[in-house]
């Protein structure tokens, strides 16, 4: 079996048509069931972290390890010499001698896109600012198909902050191609970008703005919570007004169907109660652990150590 | 009305029917041609357009990538190629689907805007045709076409 994506980066999900998208969710079922062990021994990932995150970093740092690979981690950019002057493009081709892959997280949107025209190897971006963070969209649509065995059709709930939120616009993307029924559940302000909505409705997706979750609970395969920031809000009186329709408790999910399934990309602050981290409904600690095996199937698939 | 007249020429090329005010940015975004000479009419009265510029230049028949690139800022435009006093052709201005390196990016944030590297913006395919929208290569955010500004030089 010969397995290649027809990019060698993961940048955006604009990239990625749907073949590339079922490779990766199969690819990540593979090897966390066992039946494909990609061997990454004798290959370095260079984890650049630009911009901090634990979780992230973390993740990528296991999934390499996992398949006896090694990682290179860089947190924050004092330990390089972006500080000295360097230009970045220079610090990109002095490190792509030193590994196999680079995994970046940016603060600065187009960064990941830009290392991938500057080096010779794959690029993984792990977050461009405010733009994308494709792996995320990844490991939450192999979370989606672990759940309910398909991505077709399926209603999903996307609620919270529907504007700033990169994760619940890349995991729109991602759903498109299979058929979605969405429900944006938003307050006014926050709601989903117009022209995310226009590439929905060009590509035939149905969609429905809500600004509470209480009605369409019922309806629901998948409930993906964000948080609603309080830095959001310009009065902050309409935050505490609005605060508890976008916290999810077991009385908010008592009429949920039996399969419903509660994802939240991590951290969690309050939006949803811990009172529902026992119910079955709540998946976001096992999203996160898949989050590994998707990240394995991204290093893997790149590097071509999948065979 | 008093109108200001700007004079016929012998060979060259008019560009006609952009949008008042809108002159300059025109010549900006062709670029080079500083050899070439110029009239330039601004704040015409037109039916069509309110205001309109127009653009002369002698001695010089525009390429089909330079009429393209008016597009970005005066999709409106008219372009006639004159030979010996005479009209030669009419050229139709046609949006590009592609704006390279001659814009700059309007995020603050943008990687194009903190290191010292091209632009490129795609045009941008939405629902609604009747819009002119690019796309940032790099930060892919999406902007009409007469947000992006014009590089200098
Ligand atoms: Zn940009």
């Amino acid at each position: 079996m010969s397995i290649g994506l027809k990019n060698k980066h993961i940048i955006s999900m604009r990239d990625l048509d749907r073949s590339d998208l079922d490779l990766l969710v199969e690819t990540a079922g593979a090897i966390e069931e066992g039946r494909i062990k990609p061997d990454m021994a004798g290959r370095i990932a260079a984890l650049l972290f630009f911009e901090p995150s634990t979780r992230t970093s973390f993740s990528f740092d296991s999934a390499m390890k996992r398949m006896g690979g090694e990682t290179l981690l860089m947190k924050g950019t004092g330990s390089t010499s972006v500080q000295k002057g360097e230009s970045f493009s220079d610090t990109l081709r002095t490190i792509e001698r030193y590994c196999d892959i680079i995994v970046m997280r940016h603060a600065v949107e187009g960064a990941a896109r830009f290392a991938s025209e500057v080096v010779g190897l794959p690029v993984v971006n792990a977050g461009d600012g405010a733009n994308q963070h494709p792996t995320q969209a990844l490991l939450d649509l192999y979370s989606i198909k672990k759940t309910h065995g398909t991505l077709e059709k399926l209603k999903i709930g996307l609620v919270g902050d529907l504007r700033f939120g990169r994760t619940v616009h890349s995991l729109a993307q991602a759903l498109a191609p299979y058929n979605p029924e969405f429900y944006f559940i938003s307050p006014g302000f926050l709601e989903m970008p117009e022209h995310i909505k226009a590439e929905l409705t060009a590509g035939g997706v149905k969609y429905t703005e809500l600004k509470e979750v209480d009605s369409v609970v019922p309806e629901l395969d998948i409930m993906y919570v964000t948080r609603v920031q309080r830095e959001r809000f310009a009065d902050p009186e309409d935050y505490e007004r609005l605060k508890g329709s976008y916290i999810i408790t077991l009385d908010t999910i008592k009429d949920a169907k039996e399969g419903m399934r509660i994802l939240h990309p991590l951290p969690r602050v309050d939006e949803i109660a811990e009172e529902v981290d026992a119910s079955p409904h709540a998946y976001y600690f096992e999203q996160a652990e898949n989050g590994v095996y998707m990240r394995q199937a991204i290093l893997s698939i790149l590097t071509g150590a999948v065979k | 009305m008093k109108q200001l007249k700007v004079d016929a020429i012998k060979d060259g090329t008019v560009i006609d029917h952009i949008p008042g005010g809108k002159a300059v940015q025109v010549l900006k975004i062709l670029g080079g041609g500083k050899e070439a000479t110029v009239s330039i009419g601004m704040n015409l009265n037109s039916s069509k357009l309110g205001k309109k510029d127009i653009v002369k230049i002698e001695n010089h028949e525009l390429s089909a990538d330079q009429v393209n690139r008016i597009a970005i800022i005066a999709p409106t435009a008219s372009i006639t190629i004159i030979r010996n006093y005479d009209v030669a052709e009419k050229r139709k201005v046609e949006i590009p689907g592609k704006i390279d390196n001659i814009t700059h990016c309007p995020n603050p944030n943008c990687i194009t805007n903190k290191e010292d590297i091209r632009t490129l913006f795609d045009r941008y395919r939405g629902a609604d045709d009747d819009k002119t929208e690019f796309m940032c290569h790099y930060c892919e955010r999406i902007y009409p076409a007469d947000g992006l500004k014009i590089k200098v030089g």
